[in-house]
């Protein structure tokens, strides 16, 4: 199989390049950069000092731990949701599907309340763990709970069309092969799967690190403790240190931006793999 | 054709021969793992959204979705999404079809870009647009001799909308189409289709499926962006409220039931979107059970 | 076949028809800014039908204005009913009908929101370190302070301790909240304004019983900030917690915050209780130099916060538990409002400024009460 090289028989490369740089620039380049130049506004110092000081540096790693392990369980329960939903008819099929877009059609506040009415030590899920020992609402086991929530479209929707398309060919001679349904899952579609699994979990993992509207409810913002980092962002606001402020964004938005372009090239080299093969 | 493979694959699953499936244990197993995983995480808060609307009953449920504030905050929701979702439909199109049929330098970086609107934090993305054009911002004194009103107003919250849905369309095209190449596109080049012909002809037919799923999830998300419209919207009753900004105050008020009440009118306009996505399904379905036909006639 | 490329062609044009249509929203949308930023064009066709219809008025009405009032989250009750009041006031001393646009959040949020460019006429804030924010800016001269009564606050409130029925912990005053089994309920004072009150009422408290001394006082609040299970980000964030949620012995709230939340939300599980010393809380007004003197609106505006001093006015400020200025109201409401010893920011603090700097600014004092090791 051959990619297309620069000279493509197709028309329309520059008018569609043209226009996605412009629109990128105009929508979001142009925005991001004024992140940067507010930040210049602050000496290396005093940048060095609002970034690593000691309440920021707890509230990167409470974000990025719960950032991470939501998104692993979403990388989990999502793979299994977005399965059950591709291979499997059952009652309600439809039903469960739509059910899955609603953390991105409910407003986050609105989550946020509805988890910590819930989770909360009078709430429903809440009251029967409480006899147990273990505290939702209000620790970052909540905070996960909420980023939870928020992330799983990411797996599932990434996931499922990759599913979807997975030649049955390749399946069906490896079964013809002998091979048993466990080894053709690891062997031949979990590699397939891997691309779109991790492109999930990055887009999963970069919005919980960002997450705020539903996790201010359910977090208890204990500094410290339970203190995400787009609160400490907020905090800096309600001061007016709106350079603080951004220098703060400015750690999250590398953070992402690295983390998203690994991924991409990751997912962009095994594709290419793929296709060469 | 990949395309086709795709859009008719339920009735694929159907036929598939027995012994390639999972035993029926494990099936329901991982169909209950599945469903308790989503009751617990997705299904539970949203029935407790249900029944705090309706705690006081139908007549303080209708009268919090009729209230001239909330009609006014739905409004103002539909109407930015209709602003901000084909914006970014045109742009998921063109963004997906020069990334996926043509090859070039810093492909890799162009998509990192796109998917960036995703991992902002949603206070920040409200933030860059008042470092913009706030009062103190950049363009701010000029918009203020020129008595155009950007923040606090129906153009800040449709651009800050449209920033946080932008990578919706496009990251929902590009994997599609990507996997699906170029071939067809260039089969019908060779055979002297221009441009405009390729895509309506070719390429739309092919990507459909996954271009009205990234529009459905692009709306959901835009009417329910609550952190960045919060930060440009100035709060003003009746006037530049979105729907989950109004949900907000009214929780703040106290007023808990009518505060989910309109939250579930949110519920209800997802809803909306999926039955028609399910209704161009349906029908389509039924036109592509006649070619297969006429197809079949063919062979 | 002919009929699948019939609906190809629906859908195409469809999404044709769709995109052209975004686009002309596009173009609107832009229009209409224009037209909200631009109040003097609209007041002029006002202008014109007033002036037709003048020839059968006796007294010429004026062209009709609208002012934006820009306050914080649990002054809605409040302003709604003045507002009523004084837009028939107005309506008959003037001959001018006003429209009087609401904006409420927190009232940092809600400054902010102002600096940046909201077309506020008069802002009606939580603190008066708000409002300085903004006259920093220029929007506001700095003296404005002055230019209402009582330090511009037409109303003030305390901080007092809404408990549960029966009161089953026995909290009665500041000291009670760091017993070993109480725990407190307050939002987070670096993002709410009220919490800065109930921080600075704690202080003041803890000063007042060690003579002054300040690593005493630190102490005190120290502790009172062990016994807080959940800092949450704004003061009906806090209620919901306390009320919704069960959490907490007590709540430090607004005296009249803590009044709505027990009408509100049940005479008969919470009650109110009085500590021996609070603060006075004044939350201030102003006009807001700039945009009235752009928009034209300063007469109005400044009518509309000096009527705020008249006693219909107060009465209303009263109903809604604000404590009222003018002192033939406060006696008429005073079972409703107990007399207290009362801190005030200015003499017991020296100012928003230095108290904002001392202690919530990063590296004050209540950040050293969360920093390990200090």
């Amino acid at each position: 199989m051959k990619g297309s090289k620069a000279r493509s028989v197709l028309p329309g490369f520059g008018l569609s390049l043209g226009f996605t740089v412009f629109y990128l620039c105009i929508l979001v380049l142009i925005p991001l950069a004024g992140i940067v130049v507010k930040t210049t506004g602050l000496t290396w110092d005093q940048f060095w000092q609002t970034v690593t000081s000691q309440r920021v540096l707890a509230s990167y790693k409470i974000s990025f731990f719960t950032s991470f392990f939501a998104a692993l369980i979403n990388l989990v329960f999502g793979l299994i949701v977005a399965w059950v939903l591709v291979r499997y008819k059952f009652p309600g099929k439809k039903l469960v599907d739509a059910l899955v877009d609603l953390p991105f059609a409910l407003p986050t506040a609105v989550a946020g309340v509805a988890l910590t009415a819930i989770y909360a030590p009078n709430g429903w899920v809440g009251s029967l763990l409480e006899p147990l020992g273990v505290k939702v609402a209000f620790t970052p086991l909540g905070i996960t709970i909420a980023l939870i929530f928020i992330g799983l479209p990411f797996v599932v929707r990434t996931v499922q069309p990759v599913l979807q398309d997975l030649e049955k060919e390749t399946e069906e001679a490896a079964v013809m092969l002998g091979a048993y349904r466990w080894r053709t899952f690891r062997r031949v579609i979990l590699p397939e799967l891997i691309p779109p699994l991790l492109t999930g979990f990055a887009l999963a993992f970069a919005r919980g690190l960002g997450e705020y509207g539903s996790v201010v409810f359910i977090s208890g913002n204990m500094p410290m403790k339970t203190e995400i980092t787009p609160l400490l962002i907020m905090t800096k606001l309600e001061q007016y240190d709106y350079s603080g402020a951004t220098a703060i964004a400015l750690m999250m938005l590398l953070a992402s931006f690295a983390m998203l372009l690994l991924i991409n090239y990751i997912q962009w080299r095994s594709n290419r793999r793929a296709v060469t093969e | 054709m990949a395309g086709a493979v795709t859009s008719h694959l339920s009735h694929e699953a159907a036929k598939r021969p027995k012994h390639i499936t999972e035993s029926p244990i494990v099936k329901w197993v991982l169909i209950s793992i599945a469903l308790l995983f989503l009751a617990l995480v997705v299904l539970l808060p949203l029935i407790s959204v249900f029944i705090e609307a309706f705690k006081q009953g139908m007549s303080v449920y209708w009268a919090s979705i009729t209230d001239p504030d909330a009609v006014s905050a739905l409004k103002l929701t539909l109407m930015t999404a209709l602003i901000a979702v084909p914006l970014n439909t045109i742009f998921g199109i063109a963004a997906a079809w020069a990334i996926t049929k043509f090859s070039f330098r810093g492909k890799n970086l162009l998509i990192t870009l796109i998917d960036l609107p995703f991992s902002i934090s949603p206070v920040i993305s409200g933030l860059i647009f008042v470092l913009l054009f706030g009062a103190q911002g950049w363009f701010g004194p000029w918009l203020d001799d020129h008595n155009i009103q950007i923040l606090f107003a129906l153009p800040g919250i449709v651009l800050a909308t449209t920033f946080v849905t932008f990578p919706f369309v496009a990251r929902e095209l590009i994997p599609l189409m990507q996997a699906q190449g170029v071939h067809e596109e260039e089969a019908a080049a060779s055979l002297g289709a221009k441009g405009w012909q390729i895509f309506w002809r070719v390429t739309l037919p092919n990507i459909k499926w996954g271009l009205l799923y990234g529009i459905i999830l692009c709306n959901a998300r835009a009417m329910g962006e609550f952190g960045a419209v919060s930060v440009v919207s100035g709060h003003i009753r009746g006037e530049t409220n979105t729907l989950p900004l109004h949900v907000e105050i009214l929780y703040n008020e106290y007023q808990f039931s009518a505060s989910f009440a309109v939250a579930s009118l949110l519920v209800f306009l997802a809803v909306i979107t999926l039955i028609v996505k399910s209704i161009v399904e349906w029908r389509t379905s039924i036109v592509q059970a006649g070619k297969e036909g006429e197809q079949a006639d063919a062979h | 076949m002919s009929n699948m490329a019939k609906t190809k062609k629906f859908s195409l044009r469809s999404i044709m028809i769709l995109s052209v249509f975004a686009l002309a929203l596009a173009g609107c949308g832009g229009g209409n800014g224009n037209n909200s930023g631009n109040t003097s064009g609209n007041s002029t066709t006002t202008t014109d039908n007033a002036s037709n219809t003048s020839g059968s008025n006796a007294t010429e009405p004026k062209p009709a204005v609208e002012l934006l009032n820009v306050s914080y989250d649990p002054t809605r009750e409040l302003y709604e009913a003045y507002n009523k009041l004084f837009i028939d006031y107005w309506k008959t001393e003037q001959n001018q009908d006003v429209t009087i646009k609401q904006s409420h959040g927190g009232s940092g949020k809600q400054s902010r929101a102002v600096i940046d460019g909201l077309k506020a006429d008069v802002v009606t804030l939580a603190l008066g370190y708000d409002i300085d924010a903004i006259a920093e800016k220029g929007l506001i001269g700095t003296d404005w302070q002055q230019k209402f009564d009582n330090n511009s606050s037409p109303y003030t409130s305390t901080i007092v301790f809404l408990v549960r029925k029966g009161n089953p912990k026995g909290i009665k005053d500041w000291n009670d909240l760091i017993k070993d089994d109480v725990e407190v309920i307050t939002p987070n004072p670096k993002t709410s304004g009220g919490a800065r009150w109930n921080y600075l009422a704690a202080w003041g408290y803890a000063l007042k019983q060690n003579n002054g001394d300040e690593a005493k006082a630190q102490e005190f609040v120290a502790e009172l900030f062990k016994h807080v299970p959940v800092l949450d980000s704004g003061a009906r964030g806090s209620t919901t917690t306390f009320v919704e949620r069960g959490l907490g012995d007590v709540l430090l709230a607004w005296e009249n915050e803590a009044y709505l939340s027990v009408n509100e939300l049940g005479k008969d599980k919470f009650e109110i209780v009085y500590p021996s010393i609070s603060i006075l809380a004044e939350p201030p007004v102003a006009v807001v130099d700039k945009v009235a003197d752009d928009k034209g609106t300063r007469e109005v505006a400044e009518a509309y916060l000096d009527f705020l001093y008249t006693e219909e006015a107060q009465k209303i400020i009263a109903e809604n538990y604000y404590r009222p200025q003018l002192a033939s109201v406060a006696e008429q409401f005073k079972d409703r409002f107990p007399t207290l010893e009362l801190l005030t920011i200015d003499k017991d603090f020296g100012g928003w400024k230095e108290a904002q700097t001392k202690h919530f600014a990063d590296g004050g004092i209540f950040d050293k009460i969360y920093v390990p090791g200090s």
